[in-house]
């Protein structure tokens, strides 16, 4: 067992030529197999197929070969191919995303825009309409009351004749008055005491009246 | 009693013999021989670049259920690398996604019946955080040159007990790689000897007759709760791996701490 260690630690070497490529992986490769010839040596004479397999130092090189091989492509693809395209992937979700939240942003904000432009076109038209209601209304009772002021001037103009001609009917009837009083008068008098003058009558009544 | 040797299941047997040196004789020479062993390494590779890379084929921008399990690997070991070692450290997520994944699939491997788990041999192990040692080292003293070596000397110690906590910090830093390969190997390996006991004793109880074949139901189901507990335990295991090793490459880039 002895003289097979030496001769593997010769060989160690030239199997670190042969996976040159990788660094790490290579210095792995020599501690380990340095380590485990020491334990070897110090068990002494122990058969090979007598060990407990994962001590199994006959079998170190062959392990350590193909991890470096199978790990090694498993580093080349996944850093080459597989981790550069899920990261891809998700920087891409991650730019559309974004993307989407600032078009929905400007989208609102153009909303927002347009509802401010809406009420203000509103609150113009409200203010306009009001305008013209106020117009309108003044308009008309400007009418109103000019048409009114007419007909009331027309009207007091109507009455006040109206009076007029009752007043001087009035005192037309008021001058009839005297004569029929001064006439009964007469007739009464003329009745009872004889003939009497027709202005002294007159007189009497206008007498009475008072 | 090979159907019920626990130890059995660890063998490594040559499938395409290459074979170095020697002078011909059984056990001269380097055995380079591709093994059982190297086979389930190149089906572990194989199945994480083929799903891996099969699944995102597409780049679908609303993932399928394959493409979303590998974007949510991703971002797992990528949050795991950026929150233990900082953005940074994002420079060796390929190295800590390998390692995470290789271990992970290597185990969940190792739970199939008649499977090789390759983590169960130390070589293995140790050869993975000789892996990370090494790239801490070298990228360590690439990075700050000297001053990585404020690694060992913690800020705000006073001088005179820096005798004793210096050589501490390196002892600690320098069994690193053990702690790291001995505990998923210790792991994975007593895991899968329990397992293989329990379920022998089924195999044994039976064969004694009709008690013996009610009496096996006991460890039938303690190997039944051993399998759940071995899927966990590996699982767990990988994620350890690749949790310390983030901590690891943070001393690296950030030594002072």
């Amino acid at each position: 067992m002895v003289t097979q260690a030496y001769a593997q630690e010769a060989v160690a070497p030239a199997e670190e030529h042969v996976e040159g490529a990788e660094g790490a992986v290579d210095a792995t490769h020599a501690d380990p197999t340095a380590d485990t010839h020491a334990t070897t040596e110090a068990h002494g004479g122990e058969h090979e197929s007598g060990v407990f397999p994962p001590f199994d130092p006959a079998t170190f090189p062959s392990q350590l070969l193909w991890l470096a091989i199978t790990f090694g492509a498993l580093y080349l693809l996944m850093s080459k191919i597989a981790l550069p395209r899920i990261g891809g992937i998700l920087e891409n979700r991650k730019s559309i995303i974004d993307a989407d939240l600032a078009a929905a942003d400007a989208s609102r904000q153009k909303t927002e825009a347009a509802i401010a432009a809406y009420e203000t076109a509103l609150a113009e038209a409200k203010a306009k309409a009001q305008g013209i209601a106020n117009q309108t209304r003044e308009a008309i009772q400007a009418d109103l009351a000019a048409k009114r002021s007419a007909v009331e001037a027309d009207l007091t103009g109507k009455v006040a004749a109206a009076e007029a001609r009752i007043a001087s009917t009035k005192a037309e009837a008021l001058t009839h008055v005297d004569e029929i009083a001064t006439e009964t008068a007469q007739t009464v008098v003329t009745q009872l005491v004889g003939d009497v003058s027709t202005d002294s009558v007159r007189a009497a009544v206008a007498k009475a009246k008072e | 009693m090979a159907g019920t040797d626990p130890i059995h299941q660890f063998v490594i047997e040559d499938m395409f013999p290459i074979h170095l040196g020697g002078d011909g004789t059984a056990g001269s020479g380097l055995n380079l021989s591709f093994t059982n062993s190297s086979l389930f390494m190149v089906a572990t590779v194989a199945v994480i670049s083929l799903y891996l890379i099969l699944s995102t084929a597409s780049k679908r921008v609303v993932p399928s259920r394959a493409q979303l399990l590998s974007e949510m690997t991703y971002e797992f070991v990528a949050n795991m690398v950026r929150s233990a070692a900082g953005t940074a450290g994002m420079k060796f997520f390929p190295l800590v996604f390998c390692l995470f994944t290789f271990i992970f699939v290597a185990n969940m491997f190792g739970m199939v019946p008649y499977f090789f788990t390759v983590t169960s041999h130390i070589i293995v192990t140790f050869a993975l955080s000789m892996l990370v040692f090494l790239t801490v080292v070298i990228y360590g003293f690439m990075k700050n040159g000297p001053k990585f070596l404020k690694l060992f000397v913690p800020s705000g110690v006073p001088g005179y007990i820096l005798p004793i906590v210096a050589p501490i910090e390196f002892i600690s830093f320098m069994s690193r790689p053990i702690s790291l390969s001995v505990r998923l190997f210790g792991n994975i390996l007593a895991g899968h000897i329990t397992l293989k006991v329990f379920t022998g004793f089924i195999v044994t109880m039976s064969s004694l007759g009709f008690l013996g074949i009610l009496g096996s139901a006991l460890p039938l189901i303690m190997a039944v709760a051993l399998t759940g507990l071995e899927f966990l335990v590996g699982a767990v295991q990988a994620y350890v791996f690749a949790v310390l090793t983030c901590m690891y490459l943070n001393d690296a880039i950030h030594p002072s701490h």
